[in-house]
């Protein structure tokens, strides 16, 4: 069985824009909003799909959901070339797009999703036990019958995830879920994906510029920019490939009568006459589980701390130093990910 | 076969969810009805003052001219009520909410027009059925088996000329997002100019509405079919019969236009 979901080799898309130059005249000229991008999705991963604003995300996503037509290069979605078989795709996936509901405006909530299940003509069985699955997950009960127009940002978003699963699509396409959603919201979303992903059958591909979602949901990250794939692996992988690490402060009862030896861990500092020290984590192949054990096995622990990367800074590293060098990773990752390690 | 009746069945639940959400405040839409039902009105009264002043025009009564009135004004009423709302496009372009249709396992044009239906234009229709029933029982018209059905169909067709031109005419949206009122021009544009007969005008625009639009098939020739009555303009008397054939050609080049728009979309995104 092939469980390559999405596919695309070389898959470019240009648009002509027009600039004043005299009174009259105007110059056109092409620009690439996605330039040449090869991806392979494969079944059951959660693909966080990242970029500064312009980098092309939106337009990708709008040539795999069968809105845009590429100008070059081989898209393939479920198997479908997605503008040709628009509506069979339509069958297959679910979109949120953040901006554009697909709730009806006026109607209470419950209502979009019965006329969803006539949209996407879902036999009424199996709609009625999604939708009670998914009014539980997202927990819908309290605001089912309030019109769309009243709900907050928060329970609208909801809502929209639960439209876009009612006919079980194999791929959720989602652009920016959680923008502008309140705290407790943002968890709700996040703790549901993780379900949906941790349930395997679903692959989804998010944009976000969310850091918590990237660390929270997203084993695999692509990371575009100026239309090009600046990045394709796990969030690990991008702490390698940065030199961000994590740290492992301990403070023991004794000094160490040996030197601890873990690959792939670091002794960064030792202070307090040998009690205070620490450990940085290359993140891929020690966990700081492992350290402590380590630890634990051969000292009096008294105290230890462990401290995160800062993916703020490697993201924003990542966006600003890699314009020019489109360096893909040697490894392709496995298709479940590598989630970094707690 | 399945597939289709779904969709079809789909397309009705669409429309019985806009319909229902218009009539929710049932104070309110009984106003919009109201108001709905009388522009009709008022044009029927510009379209008589015109008959204070001249018995006839180009050489018919007022009670021609409210035949051909009764027929111009039921089939564009009929297709501002089924296509009307298409106009919404250019919002849905500019807000790129087409994205959100696109999206869906269903026909972009069948969804716009269902998405979108707005339930209180149908008073105009009402009236307007109204006052054609009222013309031809006034007019002195030769009945015949041939006449009653035309009676029937000419209303249709027009409607689907209008249709098309209503569909045409949006989808310059897709070329020009700030295209404003350039199809409103040509939809309510030719509802005025389908409400008298053709002979009154001049020639140049007469070519261009009349016969290069095909506005003549909508109130003048299924008029002239009913009275009985030949072209003053010598057009052939089979000529009078031909709004189907007409509204066909139309509705097929309003479609190829249509899916050349889309198909612009999808490429520029814009």
């Amino acid at each position: 069985m092939n469980d390559t979901v999405i596919e695309t080799t070389g898959l470019r898309k240009e648009f002509t824009v027009t600039r004043k130059v005299g009174r009259l005249r105007r110059a056109r000229h092409t620009v690439a909003a996605v330039d040449g991008i090869d991806l392979r999705v494969e079944r059951g991963e959660l693909l966080g799909y990242l970029g500064p604003n312009g980098a092309g995300k939106s337009t990708t996503l709008k040539m795999l959901t069968g809105v845009l037509l590429p100008t070059s290069g081989q898209v393939h979605v479920c198997g479908l070339v997605p503008v040709p078989a628009r509506r069979r795709l339509a069958q297959r996936i679910g979109v949120v797009f953040g901006q554009r509901s697909q709730l009806w405006w006026d109607l209470p909530l419950r209502s979009s999703f019965e006329l969803a299940r006539h949209v996407w003509q879902v036999p009424a069985a199996e709609h009625a036990t999604r939708l009670a699955r998914l009014r539980d997950a997202l927990e819908l009960d309290p605001f089912l019958d309030t019109p769309v127009r009243q709900l907050s940002l928060g329970q609208r978003m909801r809502g929209e995830l639960t439209i876009s699963l009612l006919h079980a699509p194999a791929v959720l396409f989602l652009d920016e879920p959680t923008i502008g959603l309140d705290v407790v919201s943002k968890q709700a979303v996040r703790a549901f994906l993780t379900e949906l992903r941790d349930r395997g059958d679903t692959t989804v591909v998010l944009t976000t510029h969310d850091l918590a979602d990237i660390e929270r949901l997203c084993r695999r990250l692509v990371v575009i920019d100026h239309g090009r794939v600046v990045h394709d692996g796990s969030l690990a992988d991008l702490h390698a490939r940065y030199g961000s690490r994590r740290r492992v402060l301990v403070e023991l009862d004794e000094p160490l009568a040996t030197p601890l030896q873990v690959p792939g861990v670091e002794l960064e500092a030792s202070t307090a006459e040998g009690r205070l020290l620490t450990y940085s984590l290359d993140g891929v192949s020690a966990t700081a589980g492992e350290l402590v054990a380590r630890l634990a096995s051969v000292a009096q622990l008294r105290d230890i701390s462990v401290q995160e990367p800062e993916i703020e800074d490697v993201i924003a590293r990542l966006y600003t130093t890699v314009k020019d060098t489109a360096v893909s990773l040697p490894s392709q990752p496995d298709p479940r990910g590598r989630a970094p390690s707690r | 076969m399945a597939e289709l009746t779904g969709r079809w069945h789909a397309y009705r639940h669409l429309l019985g969810a806009q319909v229902r959400s218009q009539t929710a405040y049932r104070a309110s839409f009984a106003i919009d009805l109201a108001t709905n039902a009388f522009i009709p009105v008022i044009d029927l009264l510009a379209l008589l003052a015109t008959f204070r002043v001249t018995p006839t025009l180009g050489g018919f009564t007022a009670g021609d001219v409210l035949v051909m009135y009764g027929l111009s004004a039921s089939a564009f009423a009929l297709a501002d009520l089924v296509v009307g709302n298409i106009e919404r496009i250019r919002i849905y372009v500019r807000e790129g909410l087409l994205d959100a249709i696109l999206i869906r396992p269903l026909g972009v044009l069948a969804q716009l027009v269902t998405v979108d239906f707005t339930l209180r234009r149908i008073a105009r229709l009402i009236v307007a059925l109204a006052v054609l029933v009222i013309a031809v029982t006034r007019a002195d018209i030769p009945w015949t088996p041939a006449r009653v059905a035309l009676l029937g169909w000419a209303p249709i067709a027009g409607a689907v000329l209008f249709g098309a031109i209503f569909v045409a005419g949006s989808t310059v949206a897709f070329w020009w997002i700030e295209s404003g009122e350039i199809a409103s021009s040509f939809t309510y544009g030719g509802r005025d100019f389908t409400s008298y007969p053709i002979n009154v005008y001049g020639q140049l625009f007469r070519r261009l509405f009349a016969y290069g639009l095909g506005f003549a098939f909508i109130g003048y020739y299924p008029a002239l079919a009913l009275l009985g009555r030949s072209d003053p303009l010598g057009a052939p008397d089979w000529l009078r019969w031909c709004a189907p054939a007409a509204s066909i050609v139309a509705a097929t080049a309003a479609a190829i236009v249509w899916r050349f728009g889309v198909r612009h979309y999808r490429s520029t995104g814009s």
